[in-house]
């Protein structure tokens, strides 16, 4: 795959293996400084899993690096492309990178298979006979395709959460984002959209996942990112991450999180 | 099963669970009905033994000129009802724009049609040739406005432009009402602004905006009498001008009441219908 570099956009990396570069970036609510100084490179194909304290700015990290929070300062660069104000280049970033919410946001008025044809149907113009049939063999992946008639309202948080992958991955992305998607759900139907995940994994998708999912960070992470206060304060892969962390502050909580 | 609070208290106490409660007679009910069924035979006979002719109601409730008139009540009510919509999504769009520009313009459209009064709404149009005597667009075409001005015209214009900014004000509050994570999720699957409002914000709303919609219809349809004094041909405008020659005024207003209770009594099935549509994947399990 080439990747093309947006129009005046000075490579500062190598482009065949960085994903997402995100330098020095900050941004504020206000006066409230909820992210500082982030630093991080996602090479194509890496799992990161991003944890920490609630309020500590992981929504707002990934939001970031699909433009549904804009940042103030830095640079974010995703697949080649500067994140700027420009619509060009907000669009081409979305079209490449998919996301999925801890509340699912599936289109409660349209059927399953409506849900998951709506964008490349109108996003990519894609005839709707072929958008049906990619939606179908991705709710075969994330195994629902017996539930494409059906309304999101009718199906169990997991199955939700199961469309909304397959929904995300119907743009057919080279990134996934997924903001604690397992939070919202009963016990019971964490395993079977972890599952999925890790599916995704294994097949070489680039993600980034905000999780409480140890278990999922242990087996799957290639890095952990722990954040607090709006800051990254350690990075690590998982194995030093949970037998050897480096911050009082990550000690913390790993203490209260694993018990 | 756990024994209940009331099962509880009643531990010691004598067991008065098998006996009947004695119904009270409620005398303030039986009188109020009584009151009400008196009041209304009193009206009836006033109305029958008073100046009314009903013969005449029956004759002139299907006559020519009525039934045309009741035909052009509907059909104004629908089309300034449809530019009343179309109105308010744009100004509702509009006004939740982040544009400043967008968003002071469309204020001031709300601010200025519903500061005054339609009538004067529907005067202003209708006489819109003393103030501009040609109108067009230069170069391209142009016309007289007496010609252009008609009765229809002026309250087609005055009636749907004076809609636009209430229903405005209903669409935003149903647009609002859409959870914002609707929007986010069209925004990540690469949606644009106003697809995203088309395809998922826009269809959701519309399942909170149309009882009050509804609501707006019922209004428009009486409202449309206004248009009388434009000399559009809408039914209080016929009945009127039969009265004007046999003086059966009070037979002809009830002939007019009589049409548009009518009309308002068949929009409500309409409604439901509507409104189930929207529903659709919306309530329980329904789908
Ligand atoms: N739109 C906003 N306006 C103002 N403050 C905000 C806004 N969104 C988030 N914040 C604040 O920014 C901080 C970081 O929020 P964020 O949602 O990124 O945290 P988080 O790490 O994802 O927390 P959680 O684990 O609870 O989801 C919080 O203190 C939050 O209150
Ligand atoms: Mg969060």
């Amino acid at each position: 795959m080439t990747v093309e570099p947006a129009p005046g956009v000075p490579l500062a990396f190598d482009p065949d293996s960085l994903a997402i570069a995100m330098i020095g970036v900050h941004k504020w609510y206000g006066a409230f400084h909820v992210l500082r100084n982030i630093n991080l490179d996602v090479r194509r194909g890496e799992r990161i899993v991003i944890c920490g304290p609630s309020g500590s700015g992981k929504s707002t990290l990934i939001r970031c690096i699909n433009r549904l929070e804009e940042h103030q300062q830095g640079s974010i660069v995703v697949d080649g492309v500067e994140l700027t104000a420009d619509l060009k280049r907000i669009d081409t970033v979305r079209r490449d990178v998919g996301m999925v919410f801890q509340q699912f946001n599936l289109f409660p008025h349209l059927t399953i298979l409506e849900n998951c044809t709506l964008a490349p149907i109108w996003v990519k113009k894609m005839p709707k006979r072929e958008a049906e049939e990619l939606a179908m063999r991705l709710l075969t992946r994330v195994k629902i395709p017996e539930q494409a008639g059906k309304y999101p309202g009718q199906l169990s948080g997991g199955q939700q959460q199961r469309v909304a992958i397959a929904r995300a991955l119907c743009m057919n992305p080279k990134i996934m984002l997924f903001d604690e998607p397992t939070s919202a759900l009963d016990p019971e139907m964490v395993k079977e959209v972890l599952d999925t995940m890790t599916g995704l994994a294994q097949d070489g998708m680039t993600m980034i996942v905000v999780t409480h999912e140890m278990g999922f960070a242990r087996e799957i992470a290639d890095r952990v990112v722990f954040m607090d206060n709006g800051e990254i304060v350690e990075i690590n892969a998982p194995k030093e991450f949970f037998e050897n962390p480096q911050h009082e502050r990550t000690k913390l909580f790993l203490s209260q999180i694993l018990h | 099963m756990s024994p209940g609070p009331a099962q509880a208290l009643a531990e010691g106490f004598p067991d008065l669970s098998g006996l009947a409660v004695a119904r009270r007679m409620r005398w303030g009910r039986w009188t109020a009905a009584l009151l009400i069924v008196l009041a209304l035979l009193a009206l009836a006979r006033a109305f029958a033994n008073g100046q009314i002719e009903w013969s005449y109601v029956g004759r002139f409730l299907t006559v020519p000129a009525i039934l045309d008139g009741i035909i052009n009540t509907v059909v104004m009510a629908v089309a300034a009802m449809a530019l009343g919509i179309v109105l308010g999504v744009v100004v509702a769009i509009m006004r939740l724009s982040p544009n400043p520009v967008l968003r002071a313009v469309a204020g001031g459209y709300t601010w200025l049609f519903r500061g005054t009064p339609v009538i004067l709404q529907l005067l202003l149009w209708f006489n819109l040739a003393l103030v501009f005597p040609v109108i067009g667009v230069p170069g391209l075409w142009s016309g007289r406005a007496v010609d252009l001005m008609t009765p229809f015209l002026s309250a087609l214009l005055g009636l749907g432009i004076n809609q636009g900014a209430y229903t405005s004000e209903v669409m935003r509050a149903g647009m609002l009402s859409v959870d914002v994570g609707q929007y986010e999720a069209a925004q990540a699957i690469g949606m644009s602004h106003l697809r995203a409002l088309r395809r998922i914000i826009l269809p959701q709303a519309m399942r909170v905006v149309i009882p009050p919609l509804g609501n707006e219809f019922i209004s428009m349809v009486k409202m449309t009498s206004l248009a009388s004094v434009i000399q559009y041909p809408e039914v209080l405008h016929s009945a009127e001008n039969i009265y004007y020659a046999n003086s059966r005024v009070i037979e002809l207003l009830i002939v007019a009441g009589i049409w548009y209770l009518a009309v308002v009594s068949a929009l409500t099935p309409l409604q439901m219908l509507l409104e189930r549509r929207f529903a659709r994947g919306l309530t329980g399990n329904s789908g």
